[in-house]
């Protein structure tokens, strides 16, 4: 507000700015609305997906420990030194209000689902069998789990940074915006009649050099 | 093709091989930062890492936060779960609304 030029061409730019800058925060209100109305949601699936994955993991660590005791480190080591199966995941992105999301395919190197015990039975104890299925079954859950946790990682950052600009917008910009344009407005309206005063005062006293008017009207009372 | 990583102590750690994952045992997070950097070079698309370990190495796992790739996800190790997990989504509940509504306490 410090240095404005009070000019009618500042008007028109600022008005113009103006107007953008009020469709922008409506936008930016909408899309920050939307966006909080879905992460909400996927922030609750992710809860429940973590208190899945966590309870399982617990499970399937208890049955490793236990699968531990009755077996060596060596004969441990050695069952899980040659994996049989090799997952790798396929990245596919999604756009939700304009942040991109992942979205994980888990894709198998064989499609047996047997291949996770990746060694022979003999010399492991059936614990240890029990331990890995455990782990297997959560294996889809803990991939949702990623996928989940990621978005909403994402999802709360851009949040943060809409949230950000729609105050900056309706705090700082607008209300500067309208400010200045009043301050114009009022300043433009305070020249015009100051020019107006002056016009009158300069014809007033351009009348009264041609005809003498205050001469007469003094001298008047006193022909009476 | 991205790959799934598992880092943590070992005990915690060398089961997720028979599901195929790689799994890196760590327990200094020093080294663990490294290869962190080093797996995000390298088209792991997640890595789950255990909370014991993620708990000494908040600012490298930070620093992946808003990046698509990897998904850094933290899981419970054999040492129990410290509920640091579970304080990353509320986290982001946090940054996302300004105060915890989900978990309310």
């Amino acid at each position: 507000m410090a240095t404005v030029n009070a000019t009618r061409m500042e008007l028109t730019r600022l008005k113009g700015k103006l107007v953008t800058a009020t469709r922008g925060h409506k936008l930016l209100k909408d899309k920050r609305d939307e966006l909080m109305r879905q992460f909400l949601d996927l922030v609750r699936v992710n809860r429940a997906l973590r208190e899945k994955v966590e309870e399982g993991l617990k499970n399937a660590n208890r049955n490793f420990v236990l699968a531990r005791a009755t077996m060596s480190d060596e004969a441990v080591s050695v069952a899980f030194m040659a994996p049989k199966q090799e997952v790798s995941v396929e990245v596919d992105t999604k756009n939700v209000m304009s942040v991109n999301v992942p979205q994980f395919e888990i894709k198998t190197r064989t499609s047996d689902e047997n291949d996770i015990y990746g060694y022979g039975y003999a010399f492991t104890s059936s614990d240890l069998d029990d331990a890995v299925h455990s782990l297997a079954t959560l294996q889809q859950d803990m991939l949702k789990l990623a996928e989940v946790e990621k978005s909403c990682q994402l999802m709360a950052a851009e949040i943060e940074k809409t949230r950000r600009r729609v105050n900056a917008l309706e705090h700082v910009m607008i209300p500067e915006y309208q400010a200045n344009i009043k301050y114009i407005t009022m300043k433009l309206d305070e020249a015009e009649r100051s020019s107006q005063i002056r016009l009158m005062k300069v014809k007033d006293m351009m009348l009264e050099e041609a005809h003498h008017y205050s001469e007469k009207q003094n001298a008047a009372p006193l022909k009476d | 093709m991205y790959k799934i990583a598992v880092m943590g102590d070992r005990d915690s750690v060398y089961g997720f091989a028979t599901l195929g994952m790689d799994t890196f045992p760590f327990t200094d997070a020093e080294e663990a930062g490294r290869k962190l950097r080093e797996l995000a070079e390298n088209e792991y698309a997640i890595v789950y890492i255990t909370e014991a370990l993620a708990d000494k190495m908040e600012a490298q796992i930070d620093h992946y936060r808003e990046q698509m790739l990897p998904a850094i996800i933290l899981i419970p190790g054999v040492s129990g779960n410290t509920g640091k997990g579970i304080n990353a989504v509320k986290h982001s509940v946090e940054q996302a609304v300004g105060s915890d509504i989900i978990f309310g306490n």
